[in-house]
């Protein structure tokens, strides 16, 4: 029984996903499909983003960059070279996570508003490279060739399919995240959240420790962002790096409390679900984005510990059980 | 007796000013060495060039007999020396045994986290922290903090320990207690250098003292020899004859 407590903290965020992952067979509902594929996705995005904001503490302004580098990465393997999902998905992963590496031992020696104003010219800097990368088709992008989907056994199947493996790979980032939060590593991400210098005086070797941060941070958006231009049959430079999806990752680990396990998870759910319902309102779907702005003003200044910060700090207990 | 320590000509600027001038000391294995000097001394700037925050301009540090000048804070806590802060730096959002748990991981012998928990439940006990284990950093009195500190770098079990100010801020009690703390350390093996103002405590701890004034050492010895330097005393008091004549008025 003692086990069980000690790993308490994983038990919901799994039953989360899992629920997620039978609703839209139980409804038998395809549109149910699309939206939670859209939560999984969100959450997958989101606890790998708190890897780096939540308990390294460095924001980053342009993590979806890893998104789209890895959803062009592995949709040209799939594409031009007739690669199955799953290697392209691998080398997608691999490749986002070679960038991040790259990366992080470049930019990730700048601090606090520095490196984030860096994130966000890596993904801009990226999207302009991407339109002009011919191998990738430029400003046009890729289209999925249809033959892609008869090896799984038509569009519909292949669809479903990406639905499951969607829901894995968001299995994976929660018990990724888990697992970093609980480990040696991931005390030593939280000192450097807390006071770098401090840390590395105490002997957390902090340039180390943030690249592979941004390593794990980097690999599991690299992989969605195959399944997702894979469902969507086709990517382009503008929906492969928008900015305000960016953005959008940071509200929601924000929201449900960066820096612990479930925070992201309540985050992403939360919001998808206002933004679902934001779209679909006459009033205020056009102005759904400042929205989140507001909603992250309102976060920062209020309670910038997030909902479950939040009640990590109201209910000491608590935080045994909610890592 | 082996040297721990030696610092040779250690020298270092900021711009025009000259922090510290030719600093050169020897510390044997299991000393207690006090560091005093007024205000500005250059006393931190010392601790900072000595465990890898600055790199002197010249001048070299040797620790265990091999020149580590130069190398980074996070391999002089590997080779094991660990120290406090003088403004006290606790990672405030994470629990009191999280935070010394930190100093066993990362430190000298380089701990998995179930023995670092082992030797964090110990080290708080030793330190008098016990009581306040899942409380969050943030929350602790200035007190309890710099029992954190010094929890954090002997959870690291280093050779070496760095003391920055362990006692300023504290009331006569807790300057007792911290005292003893102090001795108690030295008893275990650990060869420390403390930074203090306190006089009292640190005449009655050390084995022996350096003094700094701008920069420069002034003196070294056993504290009486210290305490009776004329050139310490004007450091101090300013004339030392006038010092002379208020201490002989004393007695």
């Amino acid at each position: 029984m003692k086990n069980w407590r000690n790993h308490f903290g994983i038990i919901i965020p799994v039953l989360v996903v899992l629920g997620l992952a039978i609703w839209p067979t139980l409804s038998d509902s395809v549109s149910n499909r699309e939206s939670a594929f859209t939560i999984l996705k969100a959450i997958a995005l989101a606890s790998s983003l708190n890897i780096l904001l939540g308990y390294t503490g460095y924001v980053s302004f342009g993590h979806i960059v890893f998104l789209g580098f890895g959803g062009y990465v592995g949709l040209y393997f799939l594409n031009e070279q007739g690669w199955n999902i799953w290697m392209s998905m691998l080398v997608a992963g691999f490749s986002s996570g070679l960038l991040a590496f790259l990366l992080g031992k470049a930019i990730l020696r700048l601090r606090g508003a520095y490196f984030a104003l860096a994130t966000i010219g890596i993904n801009e800097a990226m999207k302009a490279f991407i339109n002009n990368f011919d191998p990738f088709g430029g400003p046009i992008g890729m289209t999925l060739n249809f033959k892609v989907y008869k090896l799984y056994g038509g569009a519909s199947e292949a669809l479903s399919m990406a639905f499951y493996i969607m829901a894995g790979l968001t299995l994976a980032a929660i018990i990724l995240s888990y697992l970093v939060r609980v480990s040696k590593f991931g005390l030593g991400l939280l000192a450097i959240r807390e006071n770098e210098d401090a840390a590395e005086v105490m002997g957390v070797v902090a340039p180390n420790a943030k690249t592979w941060a941004y390593v794990l941070s980097a690999i599991i958006p690299g992989m969605v962002g195959v399944l997702f231009f894979f469902k969507n049959g086709n990517v382009e430079p503008h929906s492969a790096f928008p900015l305000h999806a960016s953005i959008e990752l940071l509200v929601m680990v924000m929201l449900g409390g960066q820096g612990t396990v479930l925070g992201p998870i309540l985050g992403a759910l939360a919001y998808q679900g206002m933004r679902g319902y934001f779209v679909t309102s006459d009033f205020f779907k056009d102005i759904q984005l400042s929205v989140s702005g507001v909603l992250l003003l309102v976060i920062v200044l209020f309670i910038p510990a997030g909902a479950v910060g939040w009640l990590r700090n109201r209910f000491a207990p608590l935080r045994r059980f909610l890592p | 007796m082996t040297l721990i320590l030696q610092v040779e000509g250690v020298t270092k600027r900021f711009g025009g000013l000259q922090a510290l001038t030719n600093v050169t000391f020897d510390l044997p294995e299991g000393q207690i060495l006090g560091l005093i000097g007024p205000n500005g001394a250059g006393k931190t700037t010392l601790f900072n060039c000595i465990n890898g925050v600055y790199t002197p301009e010249e001048g070299v540090v040797r620790f265990h007999g091999e020149d580590v000048t130069g190398s980074k804070t996070y391999d002089m806590a590997r080779r094991g020396l660990a120290r406090t802060h003088q403004i006290v730096q606790p990672l405030e959002e994470l629990t009191v045994r999280e935070n010394v748990m930190a100093g066993a991981c990362f430190g000298r012998e380089n701990h998995n986290l179930h023995d670092a928990g082992d030797i964090a439940d110990e080290v708080m006990e030793f330190v008098g922290l016990a009581a306040r284990t899942d409380q969050l950093a943030a929350s602790l009195n200035v007190a309890q903090k710099k029992r954190l500190e010094m929890a954090r770098a002997l959870a690291a079990r280093p050779y070496l320990l760095l003391l920055d100010e362990v006692l300023a801020g504290l009331n006569p009690s807790e300057i007792g207690g911290m005292v003893e703390i102090v001795k108690k350390i030295r008893d275990r093996g650990i060869t420390i250098i403390m930074i203090e103002h306190v006089m009292k405590a640190v005449m009655n701890v050390s084995d022996r003292m350096v003094v700094l004034d701008y920069g420069q050492q002034i003196a070294e010895g056993t504290p009486k020899e210290i305490a009776n330097n004329p050139q310490v005393i004007e450091a101090y008091l300013g004339d030392p004859e006038l010092a002379k004549r208020l201490m002989g008025e004393d007695e």
